[in-house]
């Protein structure tokens, strides 16, 4: 048993709310005490069905200042997997929400109303996914019943998407054509949509494969430094972490940063045993060959794939702050473990998130997504997203109201 | 990775992202299976040297007497310190009220205590046990969640987290509550618990007890219920889903006395959890008004 963790875009209308619902329902997720919670709101659809919508609405605090909270987590599971369901709500900070969320999830669920096909707001949900190289994209043509079950609507639908997935350089992009009202296609195999042969929506979710990069690239970045200091510990000395990449094994040459100097992986520990090699994604302890300075905030990695070390770099941003970029100002950038002190020293250009052309427009305010020119006041450890996506990512703080500011996305050396 | 390695190794970051960042972290341990749980990975997480953080316990003395045994036996076990913040030390320095009433209960008391705790302490990060498949407002709790210096949480004012990134960058006065297992469902933790074999206080397993039927639920009867000629007082198999004060946590009927038989009565289940806790049944937005006046 796995876990896939995806993020469904939408809004309202397109029956988002009502598709992670039925999901929950469906699959037996909710519990008597919620349904009667659900029950008590009364709230019902035309037909007389309880209103699963409900299931995702937000918090007192949002029903009546109108406003939505970044990303609500949901969870269900089945035999064969757990789901972890990012739920970005709400039309406000759109952007934001959507960035956030898509960035803990392997994959995205785009809705599309089968009445409106692919619109604008299709295109920005596509773009996001494209900007924070998101693994798989599956399109769910939602609302058929509204459209008689329409194999052609379907078709059409999904021609136009390919379109666009093309221009995007979107690839692994999925289809499936469902009513989340009626429950078509959603747990069980429609019996209105025979001319359909793919799965249900749930026995996608259940069988998709997410494509791993499997390159020997791992990096780890050191969170703290395990030393007991007793007696019978006395030289112990281990370098705690998680593992970024594939590929770690007892005997690799490494390169440490931001010493630049070179070591030998002498034992990899979890829960006081030792391990030949560490997967991706694992939390362990790593004991070197020779005495090195290393501390919280260095990076170890292979030294036969090399991650970058340079100060000035070009990344994609997406901004969180009401406050305006500002290219007079220090910020910090968090990646992983270590904060580093960067001016943004130039805007290059922004996108227009709704045609996702450039435009020549140095402002990057709330919700705006640009290419901006960094420089770091010390080397940065990093790989390009084209590269390595899980190295290329940091957060932008800023210092003055410790809020997150910033997304950040590297891609190219400047 | 199975799926309770990644639950795991994910915790354990977090957990050492605590370690890296905060001067003065504590973990909040209640003596439940979720706070239990967090000291096994914080073993995984730390071992062999110590626990960079205290056990931090809010004692509203209405605890289960099994609750507080297993408590000092962990500590003694694992050879961390505890502190320990007195909910009727707060009673008598006039800092509270205590309720009156049949239904009177100490829970809602024990959020200032916790507050005064963290400020004598100067505490910068709390580690918790909560979920987000508990509640609702649970749910929209980040991993890293920020208080002010009233230790009040403001749902409008949440840090975006996005990929493994954790901003613990804090002002001055306020302080960081951080949820390691916030992905986690209370079928994770039991499966989790059963693999790790990891001991829990008795009261979790079926045992007889006496109880009484109070708003359709059943409570341990115990001298700080309040009771009176109306209760009645019966001997049933019970367990306990959740382990809180025992003015508010309700006991299930159930024959589990192994791990299997919780999960599979868990798995059966039609009730959540937190259906057990009357604390979340004075109101629909019972947790989220707690949260906000700084209660875990």
């Amino acid at each position: 048993m796995n876990i896939l963790k995806f993020i469904t875009a939408g809004s309202v209308d397109d029956g988002k709310s009502t598709l992670i619902g039925r999901l929950l329902y469906d699959t037996n997720s909710i519990l008597d005490d919620q349904l009667e919670a659900i029950q008590r709101a009364n709230r019902k659809n035309d037909d007389g069905t309880v209103d699963l919508a409900i299931l995702t609405d937000g918090l007192k605090a949002e029903r009546e200042q109108g406003i939505t909270i970044d990303v609500a987590y949901k969870y269900f599971q089945t035999d064969r997997r757990k789901y972890i369901i990012a739920d970005a709500p709400g039309h406000i900070q759109y952007t934001r929400n959507m960035v956030t969320g898509a960035s803990n999830s392997e994959l995205i669920i785009i809705l599309v109303d089968a009445r409106k096909g692919v619109i604008e707001q299709t295109k920005r949900h596509s773009f996001i996914a494209k900007l924070l190289a998101m693994k798989q994209v599956l399109v769910c043509v939602n609302k058929m019943d509204m459209v008689d079950y329409s194999a052609a609507v379907f078709e059409q639908i999904k021609n136009d998407y390919q379109q666009l997935a093309a221009n995007l350089g979107l690839q692994d992009v999925d289809f499936i054509p469902v009513s989340a009202l009626k429950g078509d296609n959603i747990v069980h195999k429609s019996e209105r949509m025979l001319w359909y042969s793919g799965e249900s929506l749930l026995d996608y979710l259940e069988n998709v494969e997410i494509h791993e990069n499997q390159a020997a690239n791992w990096r780890f970045p050191v969170q703290w430094v395990v030393r007991p200091q007793t007696d019978d510990l006395h030289d112990y000395r281990g370098y705690a972490g998680r593992v970024l990449g594939e590929g770690l094994t007892v005997g690799d040459q490494v390169i440490i940063y931001p010493s630049e100097t070179y070591s030998t992986v002498k034992a990899i520990e979890f829960n006081g045993l030792q391990l030949d090699r560490a997967e991706n994604g694992q939390s362990v302890i790593l004991h070197l060959t020779d005495d090195v300075d290393i501390s919280r905030g260095d990076t170890i990695a292979n030294v036969e794939k090399q991650p970058k070390f340079e100060r000035n770099i070009q990344a994609n941003v997406c901004w969180f702050d009401n406050k305006p970029l500002d290219t007079e100002q220090i910020y910090l950038l968090q990646s992983h473990s270590k904060l580093t002190k960067i001016k943004i020293v130039d805007v290059l250009y922004k996108f227009d998130i709704n045609t996702q052309e450039k435009v020549f427009d140095e402002t990057i305010k709330l919700n705006d997504i640009g290419r901006i020119a960094i420089k770091s006041a010390e080397n940065l450890v990093f790989d390009l997203q084209a590269e390595n996506a899980a190295n290329s990512q940091a957060i932008v703080i800023d210092p003055r109201t410790n809020l997150t500011v910033g997304a950040l996305m590297i891609q190219a050396v400047d | 990775m199975d799926y309770l390695d990644h639950l795991e190794a994910e915790a354990i970051y977090i957990l050492r992202e605590v370690a890296g960042q905060f001067e003065k972290p504590a973990l909040l341990f209640s003596g439940g299976k979720d706070s239990i749980t967090l000291v096994h990975l914080a073993k995984k997480a730390f071992r062999p040297g110590k626990f960079p953080f205290p056990l931090v316990h809010i004692d509203t003395g209405h605890n289960f007497p099994e609750t507080i045994a297993f408590r000092d036996s962990l500590i003694e076990e694992i050879g961390e310190k505890l502190i320990v913040g007195y909910v009727q030390d707060s009673i008598d320095q006039g800092k509270v009220v205590e309720q009156k009433g049949k239904n009177a209960s100490r829970n809602a008391l024990q959020t200032v205590t916790l507050l005064e705790t963290i400020s004598k302490h100067g505490f910068d990060a709390c580690i918790g046990g909560a979920r987000r498949d508990e509640e609702k407002a649970r749910a929209k709790e980040r991993i890293f969640s920020v208080r002010d210096e009233f230790g009040q949480w403001d749902p409008k004012r949440q840090r975006p987290e996005l990929w493994s990134i954790f901003n613990g960058k804090i002002n001055k006065g306020e302080n960081v509550r951080v949820f390691p297992i916030s992905n986690w469902t209370e079928l994770d933790v039991w499966n989790y618990i059963k693999r790790e074999q990891i001991a829990l206080p008795s009261i979790y397993f079926s045992h007889e007890r006496e109880v009484i039927t109070r708003n359709g639920q059943l409570m341990a009867a115990a001298p700080f219920l309040n009771m009176d000629a109306d209760d009645v007082i019966e001997t049933k198999s019970v367990r306990f889903r959740t382990v809180g004060d025992m003015t508010c946590t309700a006991a299930v009927d159930s024959t589990a006395i192994a791990l299997d038989d919780i999960i599979a009565e868990i798995k059966a289940s039609t009730v959540s959890e937190r259906g057990a806790r009357m604390d979340d049944k004075v109101s629909e937005a019972a947790m989220e008004e707690r949260k906000k006046q700084g209660y875990f």
